[in-house]
């Protein structure tokens, strides 16, 4: 579904930078959670995320699994989480840009930042405040030798355009949703699809997979039950892979190759902004949460200090203390008077509730 | 203590004692064993603490579940007797339990 979601981000035309206050890097529960503590502040904020969805690890990897150490929330899924955190942001009007990944972040002349999406999205931003937890979700690369020379060529993880994949012999290795719809969509443009699983079942949804079996049925699409060992090929491109079947090794010629394994979490472009790191680690302060470059904060997972725990719990008080320090940044010369949501009618009017 | 022996690819072995309870990822993390990654933490939700249970210890262990079946398509090299690490509960039956380390993890 990821893929689908880039095919149509590509196809957004982007027109100048926007400019903003903040803009969050990561919509995990602590980037949402930024949106409310600034938005306290006055502090308007743009959330980017590479998935599809808000939500983070919390979405993608455990939606259903529950946490049980959310102050006052005796038990809560990822899910839920990330669904009241959506609704308690709401009043603030994030502005959300999934699917995209923040690849390049520079400081302007006037101090402000310049950040453009891998999609081409262009921010300038008073703020940085990176919430990007683990790293950045990115496609599992099967560890076959020498793959790295063909990914982009003839390996690919995604596919942007359907056309681009015409004529080719394509093999497609998984069993989840994105293998499957990459099946249906691919196969009338292919010379030829072979879709390899591990076993005769699949997590895809089953109307896919009914649709797919079809296909099998009237060989547009074969299906084989073995996972891929090997890959044959020179200069990139690939002309075949050897596949260990039940039976024994079976080498099929290809030309393109697209494995769905699942994503890992990586640290990605963050590393080469300039910031200091520490073990893949983002170094911060405990006052305000500020990384080496004024302006640009970590909170969450991402970051890293003396006793940090990579709690939800503590990186909600990362993002109060962040906000605090991002007003200076954002209103150099607006005293901030600290207020409680209980007692103030001014709080109490940005959230809608007065 | 249960007592669970890791084998690495190269044949190199490492027995370690384990809090029944425990899950035998957490065991192998607890004792430093290599190529055991547990990216997710234990939630089933990364197939990076892949390991193979040793022929005489399957039916002991049991066969995974549909979810981790699910979460075994992510791994690699998937043979008989693969299994995610933290899904397997570390009990007095299966003291002396053997698995091995993939070559590689994801």
């Amino acid at each position: 579904m990821t893929e689908m979601n880039a095919v149509v981000a590509a196809a957004q035309e982007t027109t100048g930078p926007i400019e903003t206050d903040a803009v969050i890097i990561g919509a995990g529960p602590c980037g949402l959670f930024a949106v409310f503590e600034l938005g306290l502040l006055d502090i308007k904020a743009h959330v980017v995320d590479i998935l599809d969805r808000p939500g983070g690890q919390c979405a993608e990897l455990y939606p259903e699994k529950p946490i049980y150490d959310v102050p006052a929330l005796p038990i809560v899924t990822g899910q839920e989480l990330t669904e009241r955190l959506m609704e308690q942001i709401k009043p603030f009007a994030p502005v959300f840009h999934f699917s995209e990944r923040i690849d390049s972040l520079r400081k302007e002349g006037d101090g402000r930042f310049r950040l453009v999406t891998d999609a081409g999205t262009e921010f300038i931003a008073k703020v940085v405040v990176v919430a990007a937890g683990g790293g950045s979700f990115t496609p599992k690369r099967p560890p076959l030798n020498g793959i790295e020379d063909y990914e982009g060529k003839s390996v690919f993880y995604s596919v942007r355009k359907i056309e681009s994949m015409r004529g080719k012999d394509i093999v497609i290795v998984g069993g989840g949703d994105s293998a499957l719809d990459w099946t249906l969509n691919l196969a009338p443009v292919a010379k030829s699809l072979t879709l390899i699983h591990r076993r005769d079942e699949f997590r895809a949804a089953p109307h896919s997979v009914e649709k797919m079996r079809k296909m099998v049925e009237e060989t547009t699409v074969r299906l084989m039950i073995g996972q891929v060992t090997a890959l044959e090929g020179a200069n990139g491109q690939l002309t075949g892979v050897d596949v260990k079947t039940s039976s024994g090794t079976e080498r099929i010629a290809c030309s393109a190759m697209l494995p769905f394994f699942g994503l890992t979490m990586k640290l990605g472009p963050v590393a080469d902004w300039g910031l200091n790191l520490h073990e893949n680690l983002i170094v911060v302060d405990t006052e305000r949460f500020e990384t080496n470059e004024h302006g640009i904060f970590a909170i969450g997972d991402i970051n890293s200090y003396p006793g940090k725990l990579k709690l939800i719990l503590s990186g909600f008080h990362e993002a109060a203390l962040m906000a605090q320090a991002a007003h200076k940044i954002v209103y150099p010369d607006k005293k901030l008077l600290f207020q409680y949501t209980t007692s103030s009618s001014s709080l109490q009017k940005k959230l809608g509730v007065k | 203590m249960t007592k669970i022996t890791f084998i690495q690819p190269d044949g190199e072995s490492q027995t370690v004692e384990a809090e029944n309870g425990l899950t035998v990822m957490e065991a192998a993390k607890l004792n430093d064993i290599p190529g055991i990654e547990a990216e997710c933490g234990g939630a089933c939700a990364c197939a990076t603490c892949h390991v193979y249970v040793d022929e005489g210890w399957r039916d002991k262990v049991g066969k995974a579940s549909d979810m981790e079946e699910d979460m075994l398509d992510f791994a690699f090299d998937v043979r008989e007797g693969s299994r995610l690490s933290c899904q397997i509960k570390v009990s007095d039956a299966l003291d002396g339990l053997v698995v091995r380390v993939p070559a590689k993890q994801f």
